[in-house]
């Protein structure tokens, strides 16, 4: 088991490292002079120095690499120009409200798209199966600003149900959050509830076909326990491996959803980073972000592993 | 991830000395023809055709099929509902037809679209072939691509077009280092299977050299599991575009793409809401499209891969 876990860890490692190495190199791509893009039309020379001097851009290559995997371990991304504050404190308190938001899409995901795909597998073939699947299709060919969009005209603007945006912080108020989050949520979720019902829908029904469910069958087990006990556990398996994707995209999607809707997470925060230029942010909110996702990974692996006696066998 | 067997085992036969023999030549399309006939039995493929050729159509006769220019302004006609003063799909803020402008940009999302597809098609097959092949090879170019891909997608080709500016050529550069390495990582696995198989065994014994075993032996029964990454890939390709427009980073306006004119009309959501649904029905159209197809193709294709009809 603690050679599963260690595995992941290690194999995780070299990703990062090239994955910095690829944040680092990419503000050393923008065209011309880094300092006079960030600075805008109207500045003086001393101005240009000032802003050179500070990102430490006056300095040769080799040195900047070095800076920059020094203050990674040291945990210091260097300061947003936007905000003059430090990119870790802002990414600290932005993260959270993406991650909160994309566990709330995960859990209707989970909900929704698990449940519609064991019933599609179980009634294959039906107007049911035929409908979610149809469902699931318009979910994934969607583009959730589109939905978030067509939700705030109705639920927003013509219904009232529910505010057009804004946050309102899980900690603070938890029926607000549920009112703020909800129309983010779903639109996020919509996608990978598509996703999720196809997956576990062709699992499902490539698990129901094996030997032993008609054995526990012929066995004269109630259908109920052989579909649950039997066929999901062995179906939830792969699914597990899914959740890593599932996670990564609601990530991805957040960026939209919450300049939608005005979420003050990661994604508003970096969207308004690439918007105004301020590079440190973008670098450090992008590297930040990439490595949470590698953690999810790794913690996905472990599972996998947990759940699977084989994976768990084979590798220690 | 693999070709189906019954054509690798085919293409030895193609192999034969006798290559230009027109007989032959004749049995080699006969996989083919077999391939599109049940291609045109299968319901959801031929829905998923219909669909991605009424954009085409649209985009290909862009010219021909709008009247006015999608870009210019005529403040007096502002804000037409659909129908109203013969204009078919309104106008928007600025008087501009929306008609025009949604075809013009499905002309746009189809030349991204397909030039990311191109791209991925040229540089996933020949890394992925690469680290597939020749194993040195394979571990420093998979680490790599297990860093890009480890990035968010969409985050990434914000960044980079962050970096590089706002244009439709940044946009297909972005779009593609974003998705290179998951058709790479594709290939790669249908390469490593193939390169064990015994006809290429028997193709390294009697003497075929490095490129002509790839290029006759391998490649060809790697395509069918890279064809269906493309068709899905144009899917994503479109929506990612779209996104990345309706975040501004995309072709700059005035260049009517369908994101920035989601993104404009997202201030009139409540005066004129057709300035956002109708580009957004042309997004699902084409999307939805191209997710039909890839079912199709992965169908027929690749039996292996199907989801159970």
């Amino acid at each position: 088991m603690w050679g599963v876990v260690l595995r992941s860890i290690l194999g995780s490692l070299p990703v990062l490292l090239i994955v910095s190495l690829i944040t680092f190199g990419l503000m050393r791509l923008i065209p011309g002079d880094p300092a006079a893009a960030i600075a805008g039309m109207s500045v003086t020379s001393e101005q240009l120095e000032l802003i050179r001097k500070d990102l430490g851009l006056d300095e040769p290559f080799v040195v900047q690499l070095a800076k920059w995997y020094g203050g990674l371990l040291q945990g210091d991304l260097g300061r947003s120009i936007l905000m003059g504050q430090e990119v870790m404190e802002v990414t600290m308190i932005r993260l959270p409200v993406t991650i909160a938001l994309s566990l709330y899409a995960l859990v209707l995901t989970l909900a929704l798209g698990l449940v519609s795909g064991i019933i599609a597998a179980l009634r294959q073939n039906t107007v049911v199966d035929q409908l979610t699947m149809v469902f699931s299709m318009i979910g994934i060919s969607v583009p959730n600003f589109f939905l978030g969009l067509l939700m705030i005209l109705l639920f927003a603007v013509h219904l009232g149900w529910l505010p057009t945006g804004g946050y309102i912080s899980l900690w603070d108020d938890p029926v607000g959050w549920l009112r703020t989050s909800t129309m983010p949520a779903l639109s996020l979720a919509l996608l990978q509830m598509g996703l999720l019902a196809r997956i576990t829908r062709s699992t499902m029904l490539e698990v129901l076909r094996q030997d032993y469910i008609r054995t526990a069958r012929a066995k004269g087990l109630p259908g109920r326990l052989v579909v649950v006990k039997h066929a999901l556990t062995n179906a939830l398996i792969p699914i597990t491996t899914v959740v890593g994707i599932i996670i990564s995209l609601s990530i991805s999607g957040a960026v939209v959803t919450e300049s939608l809707f005005s979420i003050p997470g990661m994604g508003q925060l970096l969207t308004q980073a690439v918007l105004n230029r301020d590079y440190p942010m973008v670098q450090g909110g992008l590297l930040l972000t990439t490595t949470f996702l590698v953690l999810v990974n790794i913690l996905v692996d472990i599972a996998y592993a947990l759940l699977d006696p084989r994976v768990r066998y084979e590798r220690s | 991830m693999n070709g189906p067997e019954g054509v690798a085992v085919a293409r030895v036969a193609d192999d034969a000395p006798l290559e230009e023999d027109f007989e032959v030549a004749a049995q080699r399309q006969s996989p083919w023809r077999m391939t599109v006939r049940r291609l045109f039995r299968h319901r959801l493929f031929l829905m998923g055709l219909g669909l991605c050729s009424i954009i085409l159509l649209a985009g290909a006769l862009a010219q021909v099929i709008t009247q006015t220019d999608p870009t210019r302004l005529a403040m007096r006609w502002r804000f037409r509902a659909p129908g109203q003063d013969g204009f078919i799909f309104g106008t928007d803020n600025f008087g501009r037809s929306l008609w025009s402008r949604v075809v013009w940009g499905a002309q746009l999302s189809l030349y991204i679209g397909f030039s990311v597809v191109a791209l991925n098609a040229v540089f996933g097959t020949l890394i992925g072939a690469a680290a597939g092949y020749f194993r040195r090879l394979d571990n420093a170019l998979m680490r790599v691509n297990d860093a890009l891909m480890a990035f968010p997608a969409i985050l990434l080709a914000i960044a980079i077009t962050a970096v590089l500016g706002a244009s439709t050529f940044n946009a297909i550069l972005a779009l593609s280092i974003v998705y290179i390495p998951r058709t790479a990582r594709i290939v790669r696995a249908s390469v490593i299977v193939l390169r064990e198989m015994e006809y290429v065994q028997a193709a390294v014994a009697a003497g075929a050299g490095h490129w002509r075993i790839l290029r006759r032996h391998i490649l060809p029964n790697a395509m069918a599991p890279l064809i269906v990454q493309l068709s899905f890939l144009f899917a994503y390709a479109v929506l990612s575009e779209a996104t990345l427009s309706f975040l501004g980073l995309g072709a700059v306006p005035p260049t009517p793409t369908w994101g920035n004119i989601m993104a404009e009309g997202r201030q009139y959501l409540v005066e004129a809401p057709w300035i956002i649904t109708i580009p957004g029905i042309a997004l699902m159209i084409t999307v939805m499209g191209l997710n039909l197809l890839g079912d199709g193709l992965r169908d027929v294709l690749d039996p292996r891969l199907r989801i159970q009809q």
